[in-house]
């Protein structure tokens, strides 16, 4: 398994061969606060590299959630779904969005690495 | 213009608040626990919440400005008992609403109490309209806090004797270290509570023995989600100049004797829509399953013709789901309709509910 790779946009994704495993970061849970609802992308439906693919919303506001790279969705958590309060609970790991068959490894190359991550998420938010 | 800072301000700071511009005014949206859990402690406990940046407005007159003052507003103040509040609503000549707001009568006049982000308009319109008879002061010496939830009144009254025995919608002056505190019995949660007008230099220090007896400091973000699961309006969004007090359905809040006499800004509409009707209502309006419509969501019939907006409309952590307010069309207002909801392109099944989404089961006098 590859290491944990990280978008400006505050997704994680892990690769695990060719299947992407995608969530949203501790630190865009902290920036939204308290998450009650969560709206996945469809199983089956192929995601394009930056754009949509679901939505979470806080008691104050909704937010899009990005696919850091594109592929195939072939699965969803409905555990955050039914719900919402785990992402907040656990996002890095048994919150996870949904998980992708990937399209083109390469994109993975334009990530950043945890160290990374956590500088741009400490800048931006300051 | 500078951004305003309340007096609790260093108190927020060292409770981790998170801020937001609101009506001018560094406001706490929230602190570290979060808007669900802030919420919850509320209902459940006791919350305090900062709320100086309304506008304390104290008119000082006698018998004219009763009668001044029920030319305003569809009150019977002349019956009003002494330290007795009404809700009410500044209105124009079309019943359009300006702001809502709490006006209490004092030994001395009234006290109104006035939505930050109108209480310099308000002040104005008031001024004139009163033909500056009477002193009025928009008082930014205090500050005024609100406990909120079942465990306040002893809270509170472990710090100033007396106050559990104010009853709903009245207040006094109590004392607190010697200076004079404004205390009613009211809120904006659907919480039994108390709201407290106090010298700003004295705030703090009522504030922090407050939270030594078991309160803590809550946020406008779970203040919105409390008083929309309360039923209670927000001006700017459920409320302004484009809706009249029949539209919003707070003809409860009109006084029967003065609608018999009118003579009242805005008393030829609020009749006539009395006697006719109107053709857009508030209500409540329950999302199926968990889809949240937030403000400027469109309603639709099951036809797909629009019959109107959502007005409000959040997550409510005491119902533990989507609540929202809006207004319909009046032939689809009746209780259970179903409506669609136009949210991110899809529509999603709701149903039009009474008001409150939560009601608090108090059971009083028991032992």
């Amino acid at each position: 398994m590859s290491e944990v790779k990280y978008s400006k946009e505050h997704e994680w994704i892990k690769l695990d061969g060719d299947v992407a495993t995608i969530g949203i970061t501790k630190h865009a849970t902290e920036m939204l606060g308290d998450i009650v609802f969560a709206e996945l992308p469809e199983k089956g439906s192929n995601v394009e590299k930056d754009g949509t693919a679901g939505v979470v919303e806080s008691t104050k506001a909704a937010s899009d959630v990005y696919t850091p790279v594109s592929g195939e969705v072939v699965d969803t958590n409905q555990a955050i779904v039914d719900d919402p309060s785990k992402i907040n609970q656990d996002p890095e790991d048994s919150a996870w969005f949904f998980k992708l068959k990937i399209k083109d490894p390469s994109e993975m190359e334009t990530l950043m690495n945890k160290d990374d991550y956590d500088k741009f998420a400490k800048e931006t938010s300051s | 213009m500078e951004i305003k800072k309340t007096s609790l301000y260093q108190l927020h700071q060292d409770c981790n608040a998170k801020f937001v511009e609101f009506a001018g005014y560094q406001m706490p949206i929230q602190y570290s626990e979060g808007i669900v859990e802030e919420h919850k402690f509320t209902r459940n406990h006791s919350g305090i919440f900062d709320v100086s940046h309304m506008g304390q407005l104290f008119i000082y007159g006698g018998e004219d400005l009763i009668k001044d003052l029920e030319r305003i507003f569809p009150l019977d103040l002349k019956n009003l008992k002494l330290n007795h509040s009404k809700y009410s609503f500044l209105m124009d000549k079309d019943a359009g609403i300006h702001d809502d707001l709490i006006i209490t009568k004092t030994n001395e006049g009234f006290l109104i109490i006035l939505n930050a982000a109108c209480k310099n308009n308000d002040f104005k319109i008031l001024k004139e309209l009163l033909k500056e008879k009477y002193k009025m002061v928009l008082d930014e010496n205090r500050s005024l806090i609100a406990i909120q939830g079942p465990k306040s009144s002893q809270i509170l009254n472990d710090i100033i004797d007396g106050v559990k025995h104010l009853n709903f919608m009245s207040g006094n002056w109590f004392s607190f270290e010697n200076q004079k505190v404004y205390i009613t019995r009211s809120g904006y949660t659907g919480e039994d509570g108390f709201e407290i007008s106090i010298a700003n230099d004295f705030v703090d220090k009522l504030t922090r023995e407050l939270i030594n007896k078991g309160s803590k400091l809550i946020g406008l973000g779970a203040r919105d989600t409390l008083r929309l699961e309360a039923g209670l309006c927000l001006y700017g969004h459920d409320l302004d100049k484009d809706k009249t007090p029949v539209e919003a359905n707070l003809k409860w809040a009109i006084s029967k004797e003065r609608i018999s006499k009118g003579d009242f800004i805005g008393s030829d509409i609020i009749i006539k829509q009395l006697n006719d009707g109107v053709s857009k209502i508030r209500v409540g309006i329950k999302p199926e399953g968990r889809i949240i419509a937030r403000e400027k969501t469109k309603i639709f019939n099951q036809s797909d013709v629009q019959i109107g907006e959502i007005t409000s409309g959040t997550f409510g952590p005491s119902v533990n789901g989507p609540v929202a307010m809006g207004y319909v069309e009046n032939e689809f207002s009746k209780k259970n309709t179903k409506v669609f909801l136009e949210v991110r392109g899809k529509k999603h099944p709701a149903s039009i509910c009474s008001l409150p989404f939560y009601k608090k089961s108090y059971v009083k006098g028991v032992n």
